[in-house]
């Protein structure tokens, strides 16, 4: 085994030590920066900061982000529609966590 | 390769107006996008009623398909396994989509297209872009920390435009406390710069593989814990295996079937930590010998006033 092989990357948790600029974001999720800005528009992403360049997104602005920009890809959805989709989601998760905490299997 | 069945795939006829062909894919896209559906085999559903609509909806490539014939049969034979996208890289937007959505079949008809080649190509120096891959872990692995190879296949444009898939090894400290669904980024481990321009970065999602015994909600962890039904009435002290190690649990009397033992922060050691909960169920030793006969008629006399259906009765 090489050297290479043998080393470790160390990485971080994105959720619980990272803030996005737009810029970041958009490069994460390999998106238009006007697709995300949209999206702040609708509410489905609320970063902190007043304009579009002092915005700073969570860490867990990453993968509602890349949900989003997935779902108005594949199902040809506008912000509005991804941003209403996005809630639903939020809300079936609430839910089925409350089933499981129940001691119920969660339906799929 | 296999030959695969755009139209059935669709469920339309060969006929259909493209119009038609857009109305099925958009149903079927709700049906199973995985965004949607965590249905375990809805992500390979998905991916063949997409790769039938890229095929059929573009008129080009669907008089290339049609030009195959009409002989063919449909060689689709299996479903991939939960997990069976573990370890691949991409560069699409964010999902697997671009470099490793398309089935061999596919490729060998319309070409294996460029991933990652979107946006301005600058002449300049500029930044790798940012990869994403999904990695699956144990629940072991997150209470304790734990270092795991994880096999990526890159997908890289030479210079004549080719693309090819190189894999290559990358071995991850798996931080203590990561929660399903939670991303680790890797500086640096993304498509490489141009010119001077710095690599991107990688971000690996987690996923925590299902466990026989414990079942994850976010930060807490459950597991079904049976106790005979005099630890339940007396009280008692049992062995509790938990994803670090067994502990001792001390059962308090008169505790009910379902009830639910909380160990606080003995959940995913994340910030703040979750909690562990032991969920009792109360099992009942087989009665098919003349001592255990003998044993529970004993105790149905002891208890001859106990009604367990008192709170049915009007």
């Amino acid at each position: 085994m090489t050297e290479h092989e043998l080393r470790v990357t160390h990485g971080v948790i994105v959720e619980n030590n990272l803030q996005f600029t737009l810029i970041e974001l958009s490069q994460a999720c390999h998106a238009d920066i006007a697709q995300l800005v949209e999206l702040v528009e609708e509410g489905a992403l609320e970063p902190l900061g007043n304009d579009a360049s002092n915005w700073r997104f969570e860490g867990s602005a990453l993968s509602r982000a890349c949900t989003a920009l997935r779902l108005a890809r594949d199902l040809h959805l506008n912000a509005t529609s991804v941003a209403l989709v996005l809630d639903l989601l939020d809300e079936v998760d609430a839910l089925n966590s409350r089933l499981r905490r129940l001691g119920h299997s969660t339906p799929v | 390769m296999e030959f695969k069945d755009y139209y059935a795939a669709l469920g339309v006829e060969k006929t259909a107006t493209t119009d038609q062909i857009k109305r099925a894919y958009r149903k079927l896209a709700r049906k199973y996008h995985p965004d949607l559906n965590k249905a375990a085999d809805a992500e390979a559903r998905f991916k063949d009623v997409a790769e039938a609509y890229e095929a059929l909806h573009d008129p080009e490539k669907r008089a290339a398909y049609d030009a195959l014939g009409a002989d063919h049969r449909d060689g689709r034979s299996f479903t991939p396994p939960p997990g069976w996208d573990s370890g691949f890289e991409y560069s699409g937007r964010g999902d697997a989509d671009d470099a490793r959505a398309h089935s061999d079949f596919f490729e060998t008809l319309f070409g294996r297209q460029a991933a990652g080649a979107r946006g301005p190509r600058r002449s300049a120096s500029h930044a790798g872009g940012d990869h994403h891959a999904k990695v699956e872990i144990e629940l072991q692995d997150t209470y304790r920390g734990a270092s795991r190879t994880v096999s990526l296949r890159t997908p890289q444009v030479d210079a004549d435009g080719r693309v090819t898939l190189t894999t290559r090894q990358l071995t991850v400290s798996i931080t203590k406390g990561v929660r399903s669904g939670q991303h680790l980024r890797l500086v640096g481990q993304g498509g490489a710069g141009f010119g001077e321009g710095p690599a991107g970065d990688l971000y690996l999602e987690i996923q925590i593989a299902p466990d026989p015994r414990f079942r994850v909600d976010d930060r807490d962890v459950a597991i079904d814990l049976p106790v005979a039904p005099w630890e339940a009435a007396l009280g008692a002290s049992v062995t509790l295996p938990t994803p670090d190690g067994n502990v001792q649990l001390s059962i308090p009397p008169d505790s009910a079937s379902g009830q639910r033992l909380r160990l606080k922060g003995k959940g995913i050691p994340s910030q703040p930590p979750g909690d562990l909960y032991a969920v009792l169920t109360i099992a009942l030793p087989p009665s098919g010998t003349t001592t255990a006969r003998e044993a529970w008629t004993q105790l149905a006399r002891a208890f001859a006033d106990f009604n367990p259906r008192q709170a049915l009765e009007g």
